[in-house]
Formats: C-alpha cells, structure tokens, sequence
C-alpha cells in the first residue's frame, strides 16, 4: 500500500471515528489518536524519508491536507456536542416564567401627602413660594388679624382648642397670611404663597369630622390682582387635581377675612355633573373657600390697602382626597391602616 | 331659616320652579340646604268626617268609625287615637295610600274588625312633633269643618308650598325673614317688590299712663313696647298656622303666634308679656344681679350671671332679654291684657347669654347677628294690629320708647374704575348702579364715583368691598372672567429644607416604609414616652377626650398606635415612618417649640413571606440597615456612630443604640422595650426616631466624582477570635487606622459566638481589599499591610488571628 493509499485510508477511517465520538471526551481521545505524536499520521509522514525527494513535497502536502480536514472534522464535531450540551443544560434551566416575582420592600406616601405635593408643585410652578406656619398658633393671628376679633360670632364656625387664653391650635392656615404679609418686602416684588400644614378643632371625631385634618392656604398680593385671577386660579388647581373636564363655580359667602368671599364647587366626580346623591342633586360639590383679601387684615398686617390687595383660598387635602377616591370615613386618613394605605400606588 | 315659596309669591312676581328658586339664591346669596315640599311622597291622604263612632267589642282603646271620604258608601276604619269624635272632619290614609316614611297603608283587620285606612295624626303624615299643636300631639289632628270630604289634605294643611331651607352665614342676618330674603331676591330677579305696611287702629287709655320703661340704651338701643286690652286668647287661624309649622314653628295661641309670625316676615323678635302679671307699672332692662334667678318658658331654672340682660319689674326679672320670656308673666289661658316688646339687645351680651345657658333660640340667633333697627316700631306695629283684628284685642295708644337710638345709614364712595380693577370686568356706571337700587340702596353718582347709601337693614356693609360683594354676586360670579395673576416675575422654588423633608420621605418610602400620618394631639403618657430631650407638657385647656388631650413629644407612640390598629385587624406585617412635629415646651412658656422629627416603626417583617423565600422576622440589624441608608442619602458630613444606650425606659436596654452624627446625638434606633409593647398590645417592634431639623441644620457632603482605578484590587480575609467586650466598631476602626495606603474597604463577613469557640469569645472575619489607584499593587505591599495590621490586632485589642 502506497503512502498515499494509507493516508486515503487514514482519512476515511478517522473521519468515522470523529462522527462516531459522542463526547467531548470520545472526540478529544480521536484528537490523540489520530493527531497525537503517536499517532498514524505522524507515523506515516516519518516513513516519507524513504520517499523520493520529488514524491515528498506531494505526500507531505497531502499529509497536511488531511490533517485539516480532520482537525477541521474534530473542531466540528466538538463545536456540535459543546451545543448539544448548552441546549441540554438550557432545557434543564427551564423555569416556570408564571410563578410570581420575588416581593420587595417599597413603601408608599400617604394620600393626603401625594395631594399637598401635587399641590405644592403646582404653585410652584407658578411661581409661589410654600411656607409652612407653627400648628401651635397665636389668638392674634390665628384670629384677630384675620378680622376676627375677640366676641366675633363667627368664631363660633370653627372650635377651637385652646392651651391658654392666647395659645391655642390653629384652626386654619390662614394666620400665615398675617405672618407672611407682616414680613414681606414689596419691593421686592410681589407676594405670592402657598403654606399647608396641619389644623385643629374641637370636634368629635366621625366619618366626616376630625380634630386633625390639612389645609392649604393660598396668597396673592400685588397692585393689580383681581378676582378674575382668582377665578382662573382656581380652574388651574381643579384641572390639575382632578382634570381638565371639571369645571368650577364660584358661590358667595362669608368669611371674615375676605370680602367678597366665595366657596368654590367643582362639578360632582360621580355623576359629572348630571345631579346624583354625592352632590345632593346639584352637580356639583364643594372644595374650597377663597376671596378677596380683606382691607382690614392687610391694614393689621402693615400692608396699604389702598394701594395692595389680593386674594387667598384654603383647600382642604383630607376633603379632596375623599371626594377623589371616593374614601368614606375622613378618620381613615390617620389611624393608618396599611391595606388603607398602600391602595394610592398608582404613578403612571 | 325655612323660607316659604308661597309666601315669597305673595310679594314677588316669579315664574320659576321652586327648585330653580333655591339654586338661584344658592348662587348669588347664601346656601341653600334643602329645598322640600311636605307632600312629596304622600299619596292619597285625604279629608274624612267622622259620622259615627263605636267603641270596639274586643279593645278598651280602639274606635270603630265609619268615615265619609267624598265616595258613595263611608268607609268603616279602626281607630285608637283618644281624642276621635262623631262629626269631626279628620285626616284618612285610604287604602293604598302611602303615609311618611314611605309607609303604605292596606286594608286591614284590628283585632278582628275590619278597617279600610287609617285615621292620620300629623306626624304620621310627615310633621315633626316639634311643630304639632299641643292639642294634637297625642290624637290625631282636626281639619277644619269646612273642609271637603276626599278632597286632598294637602291644601288644607299648607302641604304643597315649598320650602327653602337656607343656611344664613353670620353676615346675613338680614336673609333671617322674609322681608330681607325678598330684598335680594328683587335684585337677583330685577323685579320690583311690593311690601305692606301696618296701620294700627289704636282705642282706650294712652300707653304712658299705664306702662313705664326705664332702659340702659348700652344694652339696648331700642326699646319699645305696646299694651293690647281684652284679648281672646284662641287658636290662630289656619293660614297663619301653617306659615308657623311650615318655617319649624308650633303653633301656640293667636297671640304668642304673631309674634312668631312677625319675627319670620321682619326678623324682628318680639315677646308678649301677660301685663296683669307684672309687679307695678314699672319695667327696666338691666343687668342681673347676683342671685337672681329666673324660670324661663321651657320651664328651665337659670341662675342669672351679672352680664346677662335681663328685663324685670319691680320684683326682679322677668325675661332673659333677647333669648327667652320668664315662665311667671308669660300668656297663659286667662291673659287678657298684652305687653308686647319690640327691641334691640346688644349682640355680644345675647350670644354669651345663649351660650351660657345653652339657650339657643330663633331670637337670640337673630340678635346676635343684628336685626333690623329701621325696622323695630314697624315691627311692633304690625304685632299690635293683627293682635287687633286676629284677638279682638284693643291697641291702647301709642307706644312706650325706653331708647331710641336708630343707626345711620351706611354712606360708601366707590369708583367704577376700582370696581372693575378688582373684580377684573368692564361693567359700566349703569350696569353697577342698578344692581345696588335694586337692593334698594341709594345711589348717587358724580363721573367715576358712586356715592351709596346702603339701608340700615343691610348691617353687614360698611366698606367697599362689601359693596363689591353685592355688585359681584347679583352680576354673577359666572360671568366673571378667568385670568391668572400678572405682574413682576417670581421665584417658585423649594428651600433647602423642603428639598430635604422631600427627600427623607422619598429615601425611607424607597427602603419599604409607608408613610404614615399619626394624631399629634394624644394621651398624657404616650406624649412623654420615648423623649429626646427634657421638656414640660403642652395641654389642652379643654380637650374633647384624654385620647388626645396633649401634645406629642415624641412620633415613635403615633406608629405604635397605628401598629397596634393593624394588628387588632390581623395585619401582622407593618412598616412605617412619620415626618412631623414634635412639641417641647420650657417652663414658664405658654407656647412650646416646634421640632421636625422622622421617625419609623416595624413589625412582623419588612419583605412578606413568598414561594421562593422564606418571611424574616424584622431586627435591629435591619432597621440599622434602613437608617444607614437613610443617613447615607441624607450625606451628613461627619462620621455616624452608634453607641450602645441601656437607659431609654421604653427601649430594650440591650438592643437600643444612640445615633450620632460627630458627637451629636440625632436619634436612637432599637427594639420597643416588650412590656412597653405588650401595653401598646403590638408584637417585637423595631424604631427609630432622629431630629429631622438637626439633619437639615448640618453640614452635607457634596457630590464629587472620584476616578475609578484601572488597576487591579487586592482582597485578604482575616478572621480573628475577640473578647465578647470588643466591638466590630474597634475592629474596624482600628484596621482602617492601621491599614495602610492602599486598603480601600472592611468588610465584615462573618460573626461566629457558637461551640466552636471559647467561652467569651466571638469570632469576626473580615474582607480588607487593596486598590492603588495609579498602578499595578504589588503582592509583597499588601502582605506587609496585612500582617502589619494584623498585628496590631493582636497587640491592642488581644484578638487571635486564626
């Protein structure tokens, strides 16, 4: 048998091996075998010194050829069953994409918080200024600077805790407009803020009352501030709060540091308007209370009526809260009850 | 204030529904609570007679009747009512009728007779007791004798008026009658209104010479009385029952029920006084003295303060003024002589006497809020004369006048161009001056100005923006444009502070606590629990309960609260932080100071059992975990130690830990001391609670960007076997003091105190990496640093390197 024959041989012969390996194992002992220092090929190509010097190169070339080819078969072969093995291990991965998602830990800001930072960013946007008051208040400007002086009946609307004669908790935001009108500079420009906080009266609590609840006081002092600006402030807070469909009514009312004073009803969440049993046949419901500041506190405060005026409002967050979710009991809100709390997750 | 549309329609041309009426007044004058009309759910109620009576064979009470209701054949009906007779004319639910309460009536049978309906008493048909005349309240009611047999009640009764239930804001005393609700609705309606006036046919002796006033003007401005003789004391005729029992009124006798009749149309309170009773012919108004005392018509005794107005005879006295009659000189059966009284009381001494005897009547809430002092002979007037032609009485003459003193109107300049800069409209000279006639005031005008005389009876506008209001309201707060404010720029931006109270709720809700919002008003205990710092206790004067009574000094018993509500409703798994005040007060202050805290709570575990991980039961290294981060976020510039705190009553004294940021203590975190959580009724709980406004006022680490070394790190492990007195904090303060150049980190990975190791003894291992950040580390650097420290190890803390 020539040399040639034996490599033809060897070639076919290590190739059937090379496909019959079912490992990688099995192909790398074919490596040696066929490859190895020990192996056919190496041997065959050592007996080429008996060749004839012009036969050599041929045999020699051929040699290498078929060291290729099988070098080129094993690496194949190898590649294959290195697959095979990836896809046996894949499908062994294989899970249950179903099952749920390991829990995290993630908590949620309260509602009432969600609604005072939305208001916050609002105002701030428009370029207000969010100042916060003492919860422990003065009778003077919870009060007197707001034109309520000591004997008015109206201080009868809103029960007061009272820690001494003079001391007592705020019933409202509104001392904050006598603190902030007190200190601010107009020439500096004009004045324009929202302070919310927490507010106190003397009430039993029930599904519709509590001592504690929140309110946002509102602002505006300049030269040239009219109730039309009012107005179209507040269409901004409803649009913003509960969306671009509502609409806002103004209605007279009375508060002793505005005049003329309004309550605000925005159209009825349940029915749209149409008239239903939340907004009592009207359409409507009412969030807030607002006017115009009255000259008294202003000239209380130092500030010339004559030449500055403005408007403020309160807005109750516990109130819009309620009416936005439809939540039924204002005591809700602070007994904190975690399935309670974590029902107002939605941010998209 | 009840206002009736049928009344409202005697005096006002108006084509609206009732309904519309109430929204209209809703929207330009004052709220409107209810607008109701009595019939409305009845359904067939009509007029029965009586035509014979029986007394049932098998009951001691009930009545066999048979009633004519307008049909062919009576209607046989059982009746229990004691006062039914033969020949009245009575109230019958027919058969299939509904009566209040949406009750539906059937025939029936009552203890074996048949009965085809039910006789009615008032409030079976929807009268609330308070307004049933007394001779009706126990038996069924009596329809006049004219009355039509199966006609509807209704008619009869004043049952299809409408009624507008207004809630009148302190302001508008004026809207507390009928005359006053009629001024604005002629300018909401712009149509004229017509207003009667009383003429008294006076008779007999003149008043002075048998009734003398004598009257502290300072306590009231106007006192007025006429005498009424030979009166008929008798029922009121049914329309002027039904204006009484229509606006929440019961109807008494004809005399008491025109003063309440008089009140409603003018919101003018008026007394009768029964003048035979009086001790001489003397009357005063004056203070009480000390010891006085008075039954008032309720038949309540008062022990009369100094500052109650009252007005008396020679005796004492006999009414509280402006609030209620005394029992002794009212008009009982046998008053044939009347004293009535038309007067003005100052508002602050009747409202504190209404509360200070917790009288709150339908005329002190009118002198509280004023009433109109034009208006208090006309009143009087119109008292006397149907006293006249409604009781036969005889109007002796003239009146007698205590104080006189009527107030001048009101006279208000404004301009147009102020009226449109600050409502933001172009309403013209005549849009505005018609609005203000048409509330009947006075208007003169010169170029821009207005000069406004606003009537008497309007008391609550004195400036101009009350005249605003008016000329606002009646044009219609909808036709007010809507713009936002103009002018210079300004700033919208958080401070630092609010920027980092944003932040604290944003880092504690991203490690897993829900925000919770707790009562700062609480118990006498809970407020001094778990405190920071010394201070006094804040009270209420007068708190509503001892549940919250005082203000909190501290959040961490808020959450437990809120926990233990939780847990009773067997939510086990709780976790969360409160950002709010806390109140320190020092002695001698009323008025205590403000504190930001933050604090948090949990219980159970943070993370809920799942399929793929077990539940793990919150610790101290957890909550440790969360104020590292939170601290972390917050950059405080300066080291954070915790430093071991066995005193904390509240806390567990092993497992409670200072928080100190350089030296300064901001908080303490730990494990709820369990007998404290036993009395909350809460399981292991773990808090903390720092000085929020402390954090705000330090020093903060800025953002910095540090180059990440291209060169490779270096780690050894060192486990060591320690005393149990020696702190991980020694530890690791020793190594990194020690550690050389390039040590990077220490990172604890392990604590073993089991079998394995002696008695007092902890093993504690440690990954020490090294990083050069400009080149390659060489092995022999790091192994001279480690053993170094290593050593050191040994020599100052003892440890045993293993």
């Amino acid at each position: 048998m020539s040399l040639k024959d034996k490599l033809s041989e060897l070639r076919q012969r290590g190739l059937a091996d090379i496909k019959q390996s079912t490992d990688l194992k099995d192909v790398n002992q074919v490596r040696v075998q066929l490859l190895g220092k020990k192996g056919p090929i190496t041997e065959v190509l050592r007996g080429m010194r008996d060749l004839d010097a012009a036969e050599r190169p041929k045999v020699g070339a051929f040699a290498n050829e078929i060291r290729d080819d099988l070098t080129a078969a094993l690496t194949q072969r190898k590649e294959e069953l290195e697959q095979a093995v990836l896809n046996a291990q894949l499908a062994k991965e294989t899970i249950d994409v179903t099952l749920p998602g390991t829990p995290v830990a993630k908590g949620e800001p309260h509602v009432i918080q969600q609604i005072v930072d939305q208001i916050e960013d609002l105002f701030l946007g428009m370029g207000y200024q969010v100042l916060s008051g003492p919860e422990v208040e003065e009778d003077k400007y919870n009060f007197e600077m707001m034109n309520l002086p000591k004997n008015h009946p109206a201080r009868d609307m809103q029960d007061t805790f009272y820690i001494t004669k003079d001391i007592l908790m705020r019933t409202q935001t509104s001392p904050m407009q006598a603190r902030t009108l007190e200190k601010h500079d107009f020439s500096k420009g004009p004045l324009k803020m929202i302070s919310p906080g927490v507010v106190y009266r003397r009430d039993t609590d029930d599904p519709t009352h509590s001592h504690q609840f929140h309110q946002v006081e509102g602002l505006v002092i300049d030269k040239h501030i009219t109730m039309a600006d009012l107005k179209g402030t507040l269409q901004v807070l409803a649009h913003e709060l509960f969306g671009d469909k509502f609409d806002v009514r103004l209605r007279p009312s009375y508060f002793p540091f505005t005049e003329p004073s309004v309550e605000a009803d925005i159209t009825c969440f349940n029915c749209g308007g149409k008239g239903c049993k939340v907004c009592k046949n009207t359409g409507w419901i009412e969030v807030l209370g607002a006017g115009m500041v009255h000259p008294n506190v202003l000239k209380m405060a130092g500030v010339d009526p004559d030449v500055y005026g403005g408007f403020a409002f309160g807005v109750g967050p516990d109130r819009f809260a309620m009416l936005k979710y439809g939540v039924d009991d204002i005591r809700n809100f602070y007994l904190n009850d975690v399935r309670f709390l974590t029902q107002f997750t939605k941010k998209g | 204030m009840k206002i009736s549309y049928n009344w409202i329609k005697e005096y006002l041309d108006l084509d609206v529904k009732p309904v519309d009426l109430a929204e209209k007044i809703e929207r330009t004058s004052v709220e409107v609570d209810d607008v109701t009309k009595p019939s409305d759910g009845l359904k067939k109620i009509v007029v029965g007679h009586v035509l014979s009576v029986e007394a049932h064979p098998d009951s001691d009470h009930l009545h066999i009747c048979q009633v004519d209701v307008g049909e062919a054949e009576p209607l046989q009906i059982v009746c229990g009512a004691p006062n039914i007779a033969e020949g009245q004319n009575v109230i019958v639910a027919l058969p299939g009728s509904r009566i209040a309460n949406n009750v539906k009536i059937k025939k029936s049978k009552m203890r074996g007779i048949p009965s085809a309906g039910m006789i009615c008493a008032l409030q079976e048909i929807g009268f609330s007791e308070d307004v049933v005349p007394k001779a009706y309240v126990d038996g069924i009611y009596v329809l006049p004798a004219d009355a039509t047999p199966g006609d509807a009640v209704y008619d009869y009764l004043g049952m299809n008026d409408s009624l507008i239930d207004l809630d009148v804001t302190p302001n508008r005393g004026d809207m507390l009658s009928v005359y006053g609700t009629l001024h604005d609705l002629a300018a909401i309606y712009d149509k004229p209104v017509e207003l009667d006036h009383p003429e008294v046919k006076e008779d007999g002796a003149a008043i002075d010479d048998q009734l003398a006033v004598h009257v502290d003007d300072t306590l009231s401005s106007q006192y007025r009385m006429r005498l009424v003789k030979n009166l008929k004391l008798a029922p009121s005729p049914m329309w002027l029952q039904i204006r009484l029992w229509n606006a929440g009124m019961r109807p008494i006798n004809n005399v008491v029920d025109i003063t309440n009749y008089i009140m409603l149309k003018y919101g003018q309170p008026l007394h009768a006084f029964d003048y035979d009773k009086f001790n001489g012919e003397d009357v005063y108004v004056r203070t009480a003295k000390a010891g006085e005392k008075l039954i008032t018509l309720d038949e309540n005794d008062h022990d009369l303060d100094e500052n109650d107005i009252v007005i008396a005879d020679q005796k004492g006295p006999i009414a509280l003024a402006g609030v209620m009659g005394g029992l002794d000189a009212s008009i009982q059966d046998g008053t044939t002589t009347v004293a009535i009284e038309s007067a003005v009381f100052e508002h602050d001494h009747i409202r504190k006497a209404a509360q200070r005897h917790n009288l709150h009547t339908d005329a002190s809430q009118r002198f509280e809020r004023g009433v109109n002092q034009a208006g208090v002979q006309e009143a009087l007037d119109a008292a006397a004369q149907m006293m006249n032609e409604l009781a036969d009485g005889e109007v002796q003459k003239g009146s007698v006048v205590g104080s006189s003193n009527i107030p001048e109107p009101a006279v208000i300049e404004l301009t147009l161009t102020h009226v449109n800069a600050i409502l933001g409209t172009a309403l013209t000279m005549d849009q505005v001056s018609h609005i203000l006639e048409s509330l009947g005031f006075e208007v003169a005008i010169s170029a821009d100005t207005l000069t406004v005389t606003v009537p008497v009876r309007r008391n609550d506008i004195h400036i101009p923006a009350d005249l605003l209001e008016e000329i606002a309201r009646i044009y219609g707060y909808d036709q007010l444009p809507a713009t936002l404010p103009t002018g210079r720029m300004t700033m919208g931006s958080l401070t630092a502070k609010q920027r980092l109270v944003r932040a604290t709720r944003q880092s504690l809700e991203g490690l897993g606590l829900n925000q919770a919002i707790s009562y700062a008003l609480t118990t006498a205990d809970k407020a001094k629990m778990f405190m920071m710092q010394a201070s006094e206790t804040t009270e209420l004067a007068w708190p509503m309960t001892v549940d919250h009574a005082v203000l909190r000094m501290n959040l961490i018993t808020g959450l437990l609260d809120d926990i233990a509500y939780n847990s009773a409703r067997k939510v086990k798994d709780v976790a969360l932080y409160e950002q709010g005040r806390v109140f320190y007060r020092e002695d001698g202050q009323d008025r205590p100071a403000e504190e930001e805290h933050i604090a948090g709570a949990i219980t159970g575990t943070l993370l809920p059992a799942a399929w793929n991980q077990p539940a793990k039961p919150v610790d101290f290294f957890q909550m440790k975990g969360i104020v590292a981060a939170y601290l972390k976020d917050m950059a405080v510039n300066g080291d954070v130690t915790y430093v071991p705190n066995a005193d904390m009553p509240e806390m567990h004294p092993g497992r409670t830990a200072d928080i100190l940021v350089h030296g300064h203590r901001i908080g303490f975190l730990g494990e709820v001391h369990p007998s404290i959580a036993k009395k909350f009724k809460v399981g292991a709980t773990y808090v903390f609670e720092l000085n929020l406004q402390a954090i705000v006022d330090m020093p903060k680490q800025e953002n910095q960007y540090d180059v990440i070394s291209r060169y490779p790190a270096i780690t050894r492990d060192i486990a060591m076997l320690v005393d149990n007195d020696i702190t991980n904090e020694q530890i690791v303060a020793l190594i990194e003091r020690r550690g050389g150049a390039f040590l990077q980190s220490v990172k604890l990975f392990d604590v073993y105190d089991g079998v394995k190791v002696p008695k007092g003894k902890k093993s504690l291992a440690y990954t020490l990496t090294y990083q050069d950040k400009h080149e390659t580390l060489v092995d022999d650097a790091v192994t001279q640093a480690f053993d170094k420290v290593s050593k050191r190890l040994e020599e100052e803390l003892g440890a045993e390197i293993r």
